[in-house]
């Protein structure tokens, strides 16, 4: 493989084409207007204005994009994350144009896409599932039914869904009978498809994903868990590898349930098997992301793997390496910086005037001072990732980096950081997915009196 | 009367009101996605809807007029 064309912006393209300047592969960056003057762009071998601004005109243009890899003599499309990643529409017409797409067959991204299949082909893999609907629950009477039946508080869920968008937790009939129509149509304006369903909640639960990797020859292999329970609108702000307070056997046996997971498909390539972990240290299959994740660095830091190279390697048909020469040691915590105010979440475009950072960390960013932050696409500006020998001595490092972080000319959430990772509830390593939240408003209360 | 303006740029992703129809303040009126996030964009005092000035899938910049309210 000599040329990829990375379909995809900011830090991610960076990431990719970092990798790939190690092995010697030329990369391909495609850019909308406004993302001409960011470094991706620039760190390319090569780049190609793909459309204007808004993402379904520019990174969403299917034809367009395959159309450029084969002008430019690319042989290979990594999606990265988001964007197309997930569509396996794209998947098969790159497989169709001869070119190699970097990431699951498209028959494997279309069954796990679709949250009610991959329920169902879970739980004939014997992979434990939240309780919940076997359907789509085709009308509010069909709904209320069956959350009668699995018992309230219930995730309302678009099947088509992901990423936290699209799902909203009802505490009783009438919080489900307000919320039905708006879910299926926030599913239709979205995804494209308004099936729903529903789940029941599982109160103080974490979120804990599982790293998988499968390759051409049948082998599947996992590289650990992360603790993705730190989140703010259902989308992840922390991620953590090891998860802190998970025993032994409980990390043990949700490895292996992921790897059962990967089998039942016959998976390739990178993929995460999310699950939500109760009180008991039991777990439930949520669902499967066929991609790299935003937050694969963790994985990287503990494990000493690059995630990329290993997406390559395998979409050239070569071997994985066996389980037993994958371990996991010390302790990595990735911080998402968003350009949002950090306690509404609102979010924050403008120009990154100034940008410092603290020392002692890996830094992913998509901007560097002088980009814009634009409206048009998501808040992240940079990832944080910090590694110790243990979680003590991250959080020690986390701490002295944010205390020297700063970002001028866009509101961010490093000021959330400084006093979130000194707090007893995230120091302590006990947090449920609740935790920021909570967190936050009691320190308003605090605040207020 | 009293512009009802975007509190930041976006893409206009449901217009919640018509022209003519009354509305009290504290009401969310338009959404407004910026950043993959859908931000409610609420009338500041209670009137009439005189004039929608955006449109579903349209692009507003900071500081656009969305809705002319009449008292």
């Amino acid at each position: 493989m000599n040329k990829i064309l990375i379909a995809n912006r900011g830090e991610i393209a960076r990431r990719i084409i970092r990798t790939c300047n190690r092995l010697g592969i030329e990369t391909v960056a495609i850019h909308s207007e406004a993302d001409g003057d960011l470094p991706y762009v620039s760190e390319a071998t090569e780049a190609v204005l793909i459309g204007p601004n808004p993402v379904v005109q520019s990174y969403l243009q299917v034809d367009k994009i395959i159309e450029a890899a084969k002008a430019h003599g690319a042989e290979a499309i990594h999606p990265g994350y988001g964007l197309l990643s997930e569509n396996a529409e794209f998947a098969r017409k790159v497989k169709r144009a001869g070119l190699i797409f970097i990431g699951p067959s498209a028959d494997i991204m279309e069954k796990m896409g679709d949250k009610i299949e991959s329920r169902r082909t879970m739980i004939q893999a014997g992979v434990p599932v939240v309780p919940g609907t076997e359907q789509g629950a085709a009308s509010l009477e069909a709904a209320l039914a069956e959350a009668e039946a699995i018992g309230y508080p219930v995730m309302l869920k678009a099947s088509a869904g992901g990423g936290g968008i699209g799902m909203v937790r009802c505490d009783d009939e009438q919080a489900l009978s307000q919320q039905f129509a708006s879910v299926k149509n926030r599913a239709k304006a979205y995804f494209g498809d308004d099936v729903v369903f529903l789940e029941k909640f599982v109160p103080n639960a974490r979120h804990i994903e599982v790293q998988i990797f499968g390759d051409q020859h049948g082998n599947i292999v996992h590289l650990f868990e992360r603790n993705c329970s730190v989140q703010r609108r259902n989308q992840k702000v922390i991620e953590e590898s090891p998860s802190p307070h998970l025993p032994q056997e409980a990390r043990v046996r949700l490895c292996e349930a992921a790897l059962k997971a990967g089998q039942a498909v016959g998976y390739t390539n990178a993929g995460t098997v999310e699950f939500i972990v109760d009180e008991n240290n039991d777990f439930y299959f949520l669902e499967m992301n066929t991609r790299l994740q935003v937050e694969h660095p963790v994985t990287e830091q503990v494990t000493g793997f690059d995630l990329v190279e290993w997406q390559i390697n395998v979409a050239k048909g070569e071997k994985l390496p066996p389980q037993d020469s994958i371990q996991s040691t010390g302790h990595a915590i990735e911080y998402r910086i968003y350009a949002e105010d950090p306690k509404t979440f609102f979010p924050s475009p403008g120009t990154l005037q100034a940008i410092e950072w603290g020392e002692g960390a890996r830094i992913e960013s998509g901007y560097e001072q002088g980009n814009s932050i634009t409206p048009f696409y998501d808040p992240m500006i940079s990832k944080v990732i910090i590694t110790g020998s243990d979680r003590a001595e991250a959080l020690r490092k986390s701490q002295n980096f944010f205390n020297h972080a700063t970002i001028v000319g866009v509101k961010t959430n490093i000021s959330l950081f400084k006093e979130f990772i000194e707090s007893q509830e995230f120091a302590s390593g006990e947090y449920a997915t609740s935790v920021l939240p909570t967190w936050l408003e009691k320190t308003k209360e605090e605040q207020g009196l | 009367m009293k512009e009802l303006k975007a509190s930041m740029a976006g893409t206009v992703l449901n217009v919640l009101v018509a022209e003519g129809e009354a509305v009290s303040a504290g009401q969310a009126v338009v959404t407004i996605e910026s950043m993959k996030m859908e931000i409610p964009i609420e009338a500041e005092i209670s009137g009439t809807v005189e004039k929608i000035h955006v449109e579903v899938g349209g692009f507003v910049n900071e500081e656009e007029t969305l809705i002319t309210l009449g008292e």
